[in-house]
């Protein structure tokens, strides 16, 4: 049978080399059986990845240690139905209280759920552990959690604090193989009505795609560069020797 | 100006052209979203009827998106030939629906059409036909394209390898490339997405994949699918074959993407200078999608799949060697379901192949979508009837770096089987060669030791 022969030692080599679904083998024109329920019990992970929820306590918690000014606010999403159909409404803020005070800060760090709540309870800390105390001597910074937020909805958070520069940590559409995947996208001197160009992104940060410490360095330097060339977006290339040091 | 429509004792109106094609296309999450779908089925029909007695003529001479303020429309109507458009100038959109499904009419015929169409009248058509229709009319249309292949000939099907990598990581590509090629997958393009746009990142993988073509002479093409910007930065020193970019209808929704018409026209002209094509010049790689325009707020009231279709005279213009509509990509709040997905993506091939274009399709869908590999299953095997020239190939259809499941390397061998099609004539004679497939496109067994296994 086919299926035994592709599990020939020199192809199954191959897989030593990513976790991509490769050397499967082949039952005539199809998977082996135990390949297609591998895929199906991955995609039922995923789909439910889609419904966590953002770990407030767990940032409050981290909070007491980075001493920022903390707001927890809400996109204009009401459930995760909606928010599987209405990105307008996740990049729009809800009403907070009016005498709300948001201080001016340099960066506004923004922590959203985004598609997988898992993947930003499981990275976002451990990435702003990692640059936090640098920054802090720089600038001044604040974090904002966003929950049934979008990526957009960076830009009026920015606009209360009156940043020059925000990062949104989001969660990205759950992959297969990879139901927990955060993103980080920056602007700089974010507005409403901003769109992609203006944006630049690291993405597949989990366990077998980037390591946090090399998304803290990628922040860093996007950060840096952001403010030498006073823009975000594509007219910023990121150079990825960084992550050779 | 207003167009009307009488059911009965109800009257329906549409203040104009935008508002008719709107409330004529069949139900999808992205038209809701932008408050232009019909209120109710009844509406959607008397909107149908309505559009089926329009006159072609109509759509030139009222604009969807106003041609001072947007150089798509200014591109549609600035090549649109006059000449060629008096064939049908005399249809309503319904009896050019009736025309195209007649036996008269032959590839050469729409062939003949191709810069007689506007992408609107195109869309609207389309949306007077059943899926059947769409199917029917596409599959008489014959669009080859070739650069070190042809792809696109009656009875072929290609497949672009998709080695994606979270990292990037050149040998985890290699591995998922290799593997592919075991497949017979690879002749449309050996095609990476890479997860960081970088120059250096996408110089580094073109070389990679430069290095394995020579070394097995595999007669295909490859491309990192980096910014257009990024490719003509790299040009003079990197081996690059395809030029890559996303396009939309609109020229906002393209300027969210950074660019414009003559940022492709130069990364067109800066290509072909590299003259590295041996069968064919066809260079340029654009994908789109329905909801890009909605998405970055620059659909201008219009509906997704009209917008869409306004992409591909962007696509037309650059004579391209490979367009694909990535038609599940995008999301559930565009294409809610398997049912919109099967239905946009039967739309998007009609309409690329109706203008001209060497139409592929990454069918696919993303876990908040509500669709799985069955709803795949259904629209690939209704492309492949259509004659898509070519579909994605990703390892067990699960993209580690995109996070979607597409087509697999299995897929392709079943529709290849199923459908009887062979892959583009160069790359099969180099599959025979190497002792991956037979004749009749029947995988064989590979030895423990087989040259491309142990290549890497």
């Amino acid at each position: 049978m086919n299926a035994e022969i592709e599990k020939s030692e020199t192809w199954q080599k191959l897989k030593g080399f990513t976790h991509a679904r490769i050397a499967l083998g082949n039952v005539g024109n199809g998977m082996p059986l135990a390949e297609v329920l591998n895929l199906k019990l991955a995609h039922a992970k995923a789909k439910d990845a889609i419904f966590t929820e953002l770990d407030k306590e767990l940032f409050r918690n981290k909070n007491s240690i980075w001493k920022l000014p903390f707001f927890e606010l809400k996109s204009k999403i009401k459930n995760r139905n909606e928010y599987l159909k209405r990105p307008d409404l996740g990049r729009l803020l809800t009403d907070f209280p009016n005498e709300t005070v948001f201080p001016k800060s340099d960066i506004v760090f923004v922590i959203c759920d985004g598609l997988s709540a898992s993947a930003v309870n499981r990275y976002a800390d451990k990435i702003l552990d990692l640059v936090l105390p640098d920054l802090q001597k720089k600038y001044t910074l604040a974090i904002a959690l966003v929950e049934q937020g979008r990526v957009a909805v960076g830009d009026p958070v920015a606009e209360l604090f009156n940043a020059d520069f925000a990062a949104v940590f989001i969660g990205e559409r759950p992959g297969l193989s990879s139901p927990e995947s955060l993103g980080i996208y920056t602007t700089y001197k974010p507005k409403s009505g901003f769109t992609d160009e203006k944006r630049n992104c690291i993405s597949n940060i989990h366990e077998n795609g980037l390591a946090d410490h090399h998304a803290a360095l990628l922040l860093n330097f996007l950060i840096n560069q952001s403010y030498k060339l006073k823009l975000s977006g594509v007219e910023l290339k990121v150079d990825l020797n960084l992550l050779n040091q | 100006m207003g167009y009307k429509y009488t059911i009965g004792n109800e009257n329906y109106l549409f203040d104009d052209l935008k508002t008719l094609l709107a409330k004529a296309s069949p139900y999808r999450s992205g038209d809701e979203l932008a408050g232009i779908t019909a209120y109710s089925n009844t509406e959607r029909i008397a909107a149908l009827y309505a559009l089926s007695e329009l006159p072609l003529q109509v759509f030139l001479n009222e604009s969807l998106v106003p041609y001072e303020k947007d150089e798509v429309t200014r591109l549609i109507y600035d090549t649109h030939e006059s000449g060629a458009f008096r064939t049908i100038s005399h249809f309503t959109v319904g009896q050019f629906r009736d025309w195209l499904l007649s036996d008269e009419v032959d590839a050469m015929a729409i062939k003949n059409l191709k810069m007689a169409l506007t992408p609107e009248m195109v869309a609207a058509v389309s949306k007077l036909m059943r899926n059947q229709d769409l199917i029917s009319v596409a599959s008489k249309i014959e669009v080859i394209t070739r650069f070190r292949n042809t792809v696109g000939l009656e009875g072929h099907v290609s497949i672009r390898l998709q080695p994606n990598h979270p990292t990037d990581d050149p040998k985890g590509i290699l591995a998922s490339t290799i593997d592919g090629l075991m497949y017979g997958c690879g002749d449309a393009v050996i095609g990476i997405n890479p997860a960081t746009d970088s120059p250096e990142m996408s110089g580094k993988l073109l070389h990679m994949l430069e290095d394995l073509r020579l070394k097995y002479e595999i007669p295909t093409q490859t491309c990192v699918l980096c910014h257009v910007t990024t490719a003509i930065q790299i040009m003079d020193k990197a081996p690059v074959d395809l030029v890559f970019q996303s396009i939309a209808g609109s020229e906002a929704a393209n300027t969210s993407f950074g660019i414009n018409l003559n940022v492709l026209k130069e990364a067109k002209d800066a290509a072909e200078r590299l003259n590295r094509g041996t069968v064919g010049k066809q260079l340029m790689y654009f994908e789109s999608g329905q909801g890009s325009a909605l998405s970055a707020n620059a659909h201008h009231g219009v509906d997704q799949q009209t917008m869409e279709a306004r992409a591909y005279a962007v696509a037309r213009h650059f004579d391209p060697f490979l367009v694909n509509s990535v038609v599940g990509f995008i999301g559930p709040e565009y294409l809610y379901d398997g049912k919109q997905i099967t239905r946009a993506g039967l739309e998007d091939h009609f309409c690329g192949k109706m203008m001209g274009l060497p139409m592929g399709m990454d069918v696919c869908y993303t876990n908040h979508a509500e669709a799985d590999q069955d709803d795949m299953d259904n629209l690939f095997t209704l492309l492949g009837v259509a004659g898509c020239n070519f579909f994605m190939g990703v390892p067990g259809a699960d993209d580690i770096m995109l996070n979607y499941q597409s087509t697999s390397f299995h897929d392709a061998l079943y529709l290849r089987k199923i459908l009887n099609k062979k892959p583009a004539p160069e790359f099969e004679a180099w599959l025979l060669k190497m002792g991956i497939l037979d004749e009749k496109g029947n995988k064989l067994p590979i030895a423990d030791k087989h040259k491309l296994l142990v290549g890497i």
